[in-house]
């Protein structure tokens, strides 16, 4: 059973960057009628998103907000011992796109880097990898960067998917320190799901040819994408986060031997806002303790958690503040943690 | 118990000016669609706490079905 502890390791400065072309949902009737656009944004409710340009990688989200935190703190970047960079949207399928950050950031070699490849859960995943690694005496600073160009990824001609992916990459700086005291992680996997959120071709398992990069009704209602974009089974995935989601977030509550009163901020995957808000109800939290950015970033699936924490929670992590993450989606893969903030400096959002 | 399922499906459904009958397809409502679904899903969860996955939910055609699926 994956739960994990970890004592005076937190996160001290996180950055964020997100593209400048916005698009404005309700606008957004390029391949769908007005009424169709409405009835969608306004139940999935994501109202504007960033669109990242065809030049513009996940990796180069990363880099900006990188830098940035870089800056802004005055770090060494000869300090950074370690990089990860989670993503589903890599630059090239080898090398890993963690390497070619370690020299635009100008990192020195000694830096160990590689990629993770996890969804909606990623940020959560990655966080425990960077708080594993911080236990070795040695290292002393942890670079995580979480990047996604999901718009990329999905069909904008799939009602079902084309209206709520957005694009975003942050930067978060992992350090010791004994004012952060314990924190808990609980990570799950069903891979006996995998085929609800899935991309089906342009891996090993089924090559890039050219039927798979052709669009192709998909659906009795319309929808066009191709067997290189991804799709989801909404539904199936909503009853797994109804399942699985509350059990863990009590799960870890436990493990932290707290209460959810307790907590100041809960910081979850922006799936939607019908599930985000469902999901608040049934778990009876207070909504202003529930910052929301699926209004105005869309699910952004790993980056979600993070970018969140910075345009939502800026000015609010001065102070010692315990927060709950928790993150859900493709692989199936969910992850909560229950983590303590103190100082955490955060710069304002760039935008590329 | 059928009368508080129809209450609460016409509201999740958003079809509260209809008349809804035991016999009804439900997939026929004019209003249903993969969003109205999901209103389902939250309604089945939170007013009676079942989760009905994808291939059971597949096998349940009329108003009828979903009652007995919750009994």
């Amino acid at each position: 059973m994956a739960k994990l502890q970890f004592d005076n390791i937190g996160i001290t400065a996180m950055a964020g960057c997100v593209p400048a072309n916005k698009i404005d949902n309700y606008q957004f009737t390029e391949y769908f009628p007005a009424d169709v656009v409405k009835d969608v944004v306004d139940k999935v409710g994501v109202f504007e998103r960033r669109v990242a340009n065809a030049e513009t990688c996940a990796s180069d989200l990363c880099f900006a907000a990188a830098n940035r935190l870089i800056e802004d703190n005055n770090i060494n970047r000869d300090e950074i011992d370690a990089l990860f960079f989670i993503s589903q949207t890599a630059d090239y399928r080898m090398p890993a796109t963690a390497i070619t950050l370690q020299h635009r950031l100008g990192l020195p070699s000694t830096t160990l880097a590689f990629d993770v490849n996890l969804g909606c859960s990623g940020f959560v995943y990655g966080l425990s990898l960077a708080y594993s690694y911080m236990q070795q005496p040695e290292l002393k600073k942890v670079l995580l960067l979480d990047g996604e160009t999901r718009t990329k990824a999905y069909s904008f001609k799939d009602r079902t998917t084309g209206f709520i992916f957005g694009d975003a990459g942050i930067a978060a700086l992992i350090e010791k320190n004994e004012s952060f005291g314990k924190s808990f992680f609980s990570l799950n996997s069903d891979g006996s799901r995998h085929e609800l959120i899935k991309i089906d071709a342009g891996g090993y398992r089924k090559p890039s040819t050219c039927e798979t990069v052709a669009e192709k009704v998909v659906d009795e209602h319309g929808n066009i994408r191709s067997e290189e974009q991804g799709y989801m089974q909404g539904a199936d995935v909503f009853n797994f986060v109804l399942r699985e989601v509350p059990k863990d977030i009590k799960k870890t509550l436990t493990l932290a031997e707290t209460v959810k009163e307790e907590i100041d901020f809960f910081v979850f995957h922006q799936a939607n806002s019908f599930m985000n808000q469902y999901l608040s109800k049934k778990l009876k939290l207070d909504s202003d303790k529930v910052p929301t950015t699926i209004e105005k970033f869309g699910n952004t699936s790993s980056v979600s958690i993070p970018i969140t924490m910075i345009s939502e929670l800026k000015d609010k992590l001065v102070e010692n503040r315990k927060l709950l993450l928790c993150g859900f989606g493709v692989g199936l893969s969910w992850a909560t943690a229950i983590i303590n903030t103190d100082h955490c400096k955060i710069s304002e959002i760039v935008e590329i | 118990m059928e009368e508080k399922f129809i209450i609460d499906l016409k509201e999740a459904l958003e079809i509260e000016e209809h008349e809804v009958a035991l016999t009804d397809k439900f997939r026929d409502y004019e209003e249903w669609d993969s969003l109205n679904r999901l209103s389902l899903i939250a309604m089945l969860d939170d007013e009676y706490g079942v989760q009905i996955e994808n291939k059971e939910f597949e096998a349940l055609i009329t108003v009828a079905d979903l009652i007995n699926k919750i009994k």
